[in-house]
């Protein structure tokens, strides 16, 4: 065991360098969602959830028809994970039916990574318990990009769950990367003070108003109501606290986005105005997506 | 009954803090006891056999008071008979073995099961059994019964004796009885789902931590506990500063308890688990630096009393497997000494000395191992002879054990045992 991942693979935005990065996003640029660019066809391309997702899955699932691959979505309610294959076994099954590349979903943290030492195709993170979700944090990177220069210099506040959230971690990842300030913002519960050993460049505030000041990108994370409740933090004083309303917004650059992941919680981390408001980008990073994701898929099968 | 052959051990450099003796003297062995150390000309020239020691430390036999035989039950993981024969390569002696069996080694039926010959053991088995019925932390084993059937301590390891209450009674009964209760100290309500050290590595890989304060606290209740019943608690693989500041403080205050500390906690961090690799977890976890250092400082300092392993063998499915999945625990016996001379004497210049006691000495005192852990006349002639200049490489693929489940595979080591005797028997002698 313990081969190195097979080229092209994706497993966190930690192992990737900044002209990687680069490359992914200008690649992306090229990509049309609607339009099809038959670069993969003949691959098959496996998509082994073994979490619920809707926009990442059908992300991925549209990204890789419009190259003209063929795709397959395993989920593990319906696969022999649930008879109690291991993830090895079920990697070895998938490459034995030919997959060219393997997307995994994984409510563990390093399955991805544990999956690509032992098979020899590309695998690409999908989303990986609370550690990354490098697709969604390029696809962020690619909006930020659609409405600011450079990410260079940029101040971005993630406000809300952190701690549990694999798109934080990404996505603090690769703007210490790209040379940008990035400021967290929220309960200690949920924001723990370790967060700024991730990376450079990484701030705590607990004060909504300090961290929206001056700040270019305002991403809210969404907040789990179970989570509050295991965390003994009241909803109320959540919300009093540090949700994101037009008001708040104001504090933040004129010409301020807001993102945010999905699926949002209108009324609990942003108010409904603020998710229908004109600097909100939640819609465009979701279009974002599937170019991001061919990009990920044709760097994969090294035809990028 | 056939008189057993006797043995000179000679020219070797005899070091048993026992009896205060670091020197170069023979030993000779006969009848399974030491029947002189330094013997004279002609009770030496009698011995039936000789074993030249020169250049080589004579050692009591190694203990390990913390090992996991995984019989009965778990025959894939580990045997008796493969566990002691590992112990015998890595120069122990005596093992202690723990009650997380299937089933849990809650009787003293089970306790004599794994004393029987027919288990294979090449080396000594003392079984320490479970504190609680299924280790469940509820109802109390019967102490005597266990006692007498040959357990030298109770334990619910693997798990804490977490109430109040549970641990008082066990505390107040092992005191009648006679042995200490070892704890597991681990706060398992703040540990729930975690399986790794809390901190910027567990952080990093998104993994849940268990904080220092989840052993620490534990350790200090116990400690009250021990002080106002006068019991003896031992502390399990402590791995934290802050256990072994309440260490420090209880025993000012005159309570009574021990402790011991792993090769891997004086060895390894949390950021060793890198990208998720198995054979780098453990319960508990791998600490920080600050935690490492202090256990190697109170090592040095005499607070920590003995090393000891925690070998816990695991088979290749259970660690192939996502991280948070993956069973919790390394081997340790073939390694152990290997990593204290290396990391503690070579690297830190502790004195030998020091290490045997650590490793026979005080574990025998411990568990009140009587004849065992010195070379003292009429002791058990149990001896561990190492070369502490040899320069060698672990290999896991030779192990005797029927895991491969160590994060020090190829990794170089000074330290190497020549040969392990158990009652005046070899039963082990390096290439």
């Amino acid at each position: 065991m313990s081969a190195r991942p097979a080229a092209g693979s994706l497993l966190g935005i930690e192992p990737l360098e900044m002209k990687d990065i680069d490359r992914i996003l200008l690649s992306a640029r090229r990509m049309a969602a609607k339009r099809p660019r038959p670069l993969l066809t003949g691959k098959r391309v496996a998509l082994l959830f073994y979490e619920n997702s809707t926009r990442t899955r059908v992300s991925f699932e549209y990204a890789a028809k419009t190259l003209g691959a063929t795709v397959t979505v395993i989920s593990a309610t319906t696969s022999s994970a649930e008879k109690g294959e291991s993830l090895i076994d079920t990697g070895y099954t998938i490459m034995a039916l030919g997959a060219n590349a393997i997307v995994i979903r994984h409510p563990s943290s390093g399955a991805p990574v544990l999956l690509a030492q032992h098979v020899n195709v590309p695998v690409i993170n999908a989303g990986d318990g609370m550690h990354e979700h490098p697709s969604q944090a390029l696809l962020d990177a690619f909006t930020m990009l659609q409405h600011k220069k450079k990410l260079k210099g940029l101040r971005v506040a993630l406000i809300g769950d952190i701690f549990h959230s694999r798109v934080a971690r990404s996505d603090v990842l690769l703007l210490s990367k790209a040379g940008a300030k990035v400021v967290l913002c929220g309960p200690p519960e949920l924001v723990p003070d370790v967060a700024t050993t991730l990376a450079p460049n990484v701030t705590i505030t607990r004060d909504l108003r300090e961290a929206l000041e001056d700040t270019d990108v305002i991403i809210a994370l969404r907040i789990q109501k179970e989570r509050l409740e295991g965390l003994q933090l009241k909803l109320d004083d959540y919300i009093a606290r540090y949700q994101i309303s037009s008001a708040r917004v104001r504090w933040a650059k004129k010409d301020v986005i807001v993102m945010h992941p999905g699926p949002i919680i209108r009324g609990l981390e942003l108010t409904a105005d603020v998710a229908d408001s004109e600097r909100t980008v939640i819609l465009e990073q979701v279009k974002n997506g599937v170019a991001i994701r061919m990009a990920i898929l044709a760097r994969a099968m090294g035809v990028q | 009954m056939e008189r057993s052959k006797s043995l000179l051990v000679h020219g070797g450099r005899v070091i048993d803090p026992a009896s205060g003796i670091d020197e170069p003297v023979d030993v000779l062995l006969g009848n399974g006891r030491v029947v002189a150390v330094n013997p004279n000309r002609q009770l030496a020239a009698d011995a039936d056999e000789t074993f030249n020691a020169k250049g080589l430390i004579v050692a009591p036999g190694l203990i390990d008071i913390h090992v996991h035989l995984r019989e009965p039950g778990q025959a894939y993981k580990e045997t008796i008979a493969t566990g002691t024969a590992a112990a015998g390569a890595g120069g122990f002696t005596s093992v202690c073995a723990m009650p997380n069996t299937n089933p849990v080694n809650d009787s003293a039926e089970t306790t004599k099961w794994m004393q029987s010959p027919q288990r294979g053991a090449v080396v000594n088995v003392f079984p320490i059994a479970a504190a609680t019925i299924g280790s469940k932390g509820g109802e109390l084993t019967d102490y005597r019964a266990l006692r007498k059937a040959g357990a030298v301590a109770v334990t619910d390891d693997g798990k804490p004796i977490l109430e109040d209450a549970i641990m008082l009674q066990a505390l107040k009964s092992a005191a009648r009885a006679g042995f200490p209760v070892i704890q597991h100290a681990e706060n398992s309500r703040v540990t729930a789902g975690a399986s790794m050290n809390y901190g910027p590595t567990s952080f990093r890989l998104g993994l849940r931590g268990m904080p220092t304060s989840a052993e620490s606290g534990i350790v200090e209740r116990d400690i009250q506990l021990a002080k106002k019943t006068k019991a003896h608690v031992h502390v399990a693989h402590l791995s934290t500063a802050a256990a072994l500041d309440a260490v420090r403080k209880g025993r000012k205050a005159g309570a009574r308890v021990t402790c011991e500390v792993t090769p891997h906690h004086f060895t390894l961090v949390d950021e060793n688990v890198g990208e998720y690799d198995t054979n780098y977890k453990m319960n508990p976890p791998l600490r920080n630096a600050v935690d490492r250092d202090a256990m190697i400082a109170g090592l040095e300092d005499g607070l920590i009393d003995c090393i000891a392993t925690d070998h816990a063998p695991h088979a290749r499915h259970e660690k192939e497997v996502e991280f948070d999945h993956a069973a919790f625990g390394i081997m340790g016996l073939e390694t152990a000494l290997a990593l204290a001379i290396t990391v503690l004497h070579v690297e830190r210049g502790m004195e030998l000395k020091r290490i045997v006691q650590l490793m026979t000495t005080n574990p025998a005192k411990v568990l009140g191992l009587r004849g065992r852990g010195s070379l003292a006349k009429g002791s058990h002639a149990d001896v561990t002879i190492f070369d502490p200049k040899a320069k060698w490489t672990y290999e896991v693929k030779k192990t005797k054990s029927k895991s491969r489940n160590t994060p020090f595979d190829g990794c170089k080591f000074f330290g190497r045992v020549v040969a392990t005797i158990v009652g005046g028997k070899f039963v082990y002698q390096g290439e």
